[in-house]
């Protein structure tokens, strides 16, 4: 309680003991206590028994087309909800307010909904499907259906980051982008999007981690072949199926580790910009 | 350069915002344009700038009509009442933004622009500050580089939009001499746009006096102070008090009373106005009679509300703190200066 103390400052806030008592017991229940039961399972199988199932080819195969197509889902997602974002905020059209709520849909909608419904459209008899089988293309069944999915269940993460801080940048500094005798690209690419980029990269973490996550909506489009459309999570399950609950945890383990180091580099980036920046103000 | 705003109208929506507004602006001169809220001078200057288009009439600067050119050809400074700087930018970045988008062929060499923006900074007293972001500096510091901005890309003509609108009393009233000071110095044609009529009185060549989407008065603070011609003017511009008052054989009343003020043209009722402080304490019959209502100092003066012709008007004069009628209960007194208008 002493070195507690010490950082207690004289304040009016009220319940600095109690609130903070209580974040670390909630944080710890929710958060922490699950993660070290996951990370001491999976040392249950050794060293050497770690490493084995986590190098296993198959594995490693999962891990790969999860990081990857993630990656791209969100890259993705970037500029199209950058835009989107932009269009919700910077102008006034009909319909604006339904397409705003659209946006949402993706949060609300069960997964395993959308990934039947995706699965419908680009499966190689469905809408698109076919179109694309035209050019030789299959989308359903391959990591581009995988990337479709995680976009679609990505986007609002991204739009929602960004609309409020778009909406926070005045339109004077388009403005007297303008007045300096900017062009229109100019005042896009060397205002704009900079002073975007914290909140771009904030979308671009969330976007990433729900992607990397995401179970429900991809294993239908996916065809789920191992070595080539197979998924982390979807490895874990079979796992679990397999009552392999050590190789589950291992696989899971290690998702968690690059998941977090990335995690963690974004939120590097972005506190230094925040800081340069003066976010907010 | 001269700027000539020529029979300008602006509506949005259909809601006009301009009437007809003419307007010339003499090369290197200092204007402001002054008014309320909703006068119109916001609008006005948005459409010097082209960052808003006409709905009839032309703007031209010098003798080239530039009505059709867009902002970014205009080539002209503005700056905002929320500065509107760059805030991932340095302030060695943000003013040197408008050199640096030059296409190729008249963008000065990177040296040369770091030199341009340096003495800039230098020019608004913020030297040793370039590598401050906008956030790490005070209001009054992120106006000033919003100033430099401007000035980096040689406007023809400097447009400010309120630009001490958002800082304290203290740090404008500093900006005020400073800008005149800069103004001097560069000698740009500029204009700025404020709703206080103390700054535009100090600092301004010239005031636009607008109101309701119309100029009322052109003229230098002096004659429009002095000589303000219309009730609106007389009003916005300085304190004012009014009184309906009767025209009659060459003499004022107030009633049944005379003001003991003659050689008055015209006849019938009118509108009196005249400047609390531009009066005189008198004795005679002859003269404006009024119960104190109320008495407050105000720094060196003191502002004391009469009642008149039994609580029908009430009008303010100003006396010296120390003044002993300030002790009275009733005062008489007369208008020294004092302009008469078509009774409303």
């Amino acid at each position: 309680m002493t070195r507690l103390g010490r950082f207690r400052q004289p304040s009016v806030i009220p319940g600095f003991g109690l609130t903070f008592g209580f974040t670390l017991t909630y944080f710890s229940l929710i958060i922490l206590v699950p993660l070290v039961a996951l990370v001491l399972r999976s040392t249950g199988l050794g060293w050497n028994g770690f490493w084995a199932a986590a190098l296993d080819p198959r594995v490693l195969a999962a891990l790969r087309t999860s990081f990857v197509t993630a990656l791209i889902a969100a890259g993705v997602n970037v500029v199209f909800g950058t835009l989107i974002a932009w269009v919700l905020v910077r102008y006034r059209f009909p319909g604006r307010r339904i397409f705003d709520a659209m946006v949402d849909l993706p949060f609300a909608l069960p997964t395993a909904v959308a990934g039947i419904a995706l699965t419908a459209i680009y499966a190689p008899n469905g809408f698109i499907g076919q179109i694309a089988a035209q050019f030789g293309i299959r989308i359903a069944y391959t990591p581009i259906g995988i990337t479709i999915a995680m976009i679609f269940i990505g986007l609002p993460f991204v739009v929602r980051t960004i609309q409020p801080i778009l909406e926070e940048t005045s339109k004077e500094v388009e403005e007297a982008s303008a007045t300096l005798g900017a062009n229109r690209f100019q005042t896009i690419s060397r205002v704009l999007l900079p002073s975007l980029t914290p909140a771009i990269l904030t979308g671009f973490a969330l976007a990433f981690a729900r992607a990397v996550g995401e179970y429900g909506s991809v294993i239908f489009i996916a065809g789920n072949i191992p070595f080539v459309s197979e998924i982390a999570p979807l490895l874990i399950v079979i796992r679990l199926e397999e009552f392999n609950y050590a190789g589950a945890a291992v696989i899971a383990t290690v998702m968690l580790a690059i998941s977090f180091a990335m995690l963690f580099v974004l939120n590097l980036i972005q506190a230094w910009s925040r800081r340069r920046y003066g976010y907010g103000s | 350069m001269e700027v000539r705003v020529q029979n300008v109208r602006k509506e949005f929506d259909r809601f006009p915002a301009l009437h007809d507004v003419s307007l010339d602006i003499a090369s290197g001169e200092l204007i402001a344009l002054l008014g309320p809220s909703g006068s119109g001078k916001t609008t006005l200057l948005r459409l010097i700038a082209g960052l808003e288009r006409p709905t009839a009439g032309k703007i031209f600067f010098g003798a080239e009509d530039a009505s059709e050119k867009n902002v970014q050809e205009r080539n002209i400074g503005f700056v905002f009442q929320h500065y509107a700087l760059f805030r991932h930018m340095t302030i060695l970045e943000n003013v040197s933004f408008g050199l640096e988008v030059r296409p190729r062929a008249t963008r000065p060499a990177k040296a040369e622009i770091r030199r341009r923006a340096r003495e800039l900074l230098d020019l608004v007293q913020l030297s040793g500050l370039e590598k401050r972001y906008p956030s790490q500096l005070s209001g009054g510091q992120r106006q000033r580089v919003a100033l430099a901005r401007a000035l980096a890309i040689e406007p023809r003509v400097l447009l400010l939009d309120e630009p001490f609108g958002a800082l304290d009393a203290q740090v404008r009233r500093e900006l005020r001499k400073w800008l005149r000071e800069i103004h001097d110095r560069t000698g740009h044609t500029t204009v700025f746009v404020t709703h206080d009529q103390e700054e535009a009185l100090e600092l301004a060549d010239r005031l636009c006096v607008m109101s309701q989407g119309k100029i009322e008065q052109v003229g230098t603070p002096d004659s429009v102070y002095d000589h303000p011609q219309s009730p609106f003017v007389f009003g916005f511009i300085g304190e004012s008090s009014t009184l309906p008052v009767t025209v009659e054989r060459g003499d004022l009343w107030l009633g049944d009373r005379p003001l003991g003020v003659s050689g008055v043209e015209g006849n019938g009722p009118a509108q009196l106005y005249f400047r609390p402080h531009d009066i005189e304490l008198v004795e005679a019959d002859a003269a404006l009679r009024g119960v104190v209502a109320s008495s407050r100092r105000v720094g060196g003066t003191r502002r004391v509300e009469l009642e008149l012709g039994g609580s029908a008007h009430r009008v303010e004069i100003d006396l010296p703190f120390d003044h002993p009628a300030g002790e009275r209960s009733q005062i008489s007194f007369r208008p020294k200066r004092w302009k008469l208008f078509p009774a409303v």
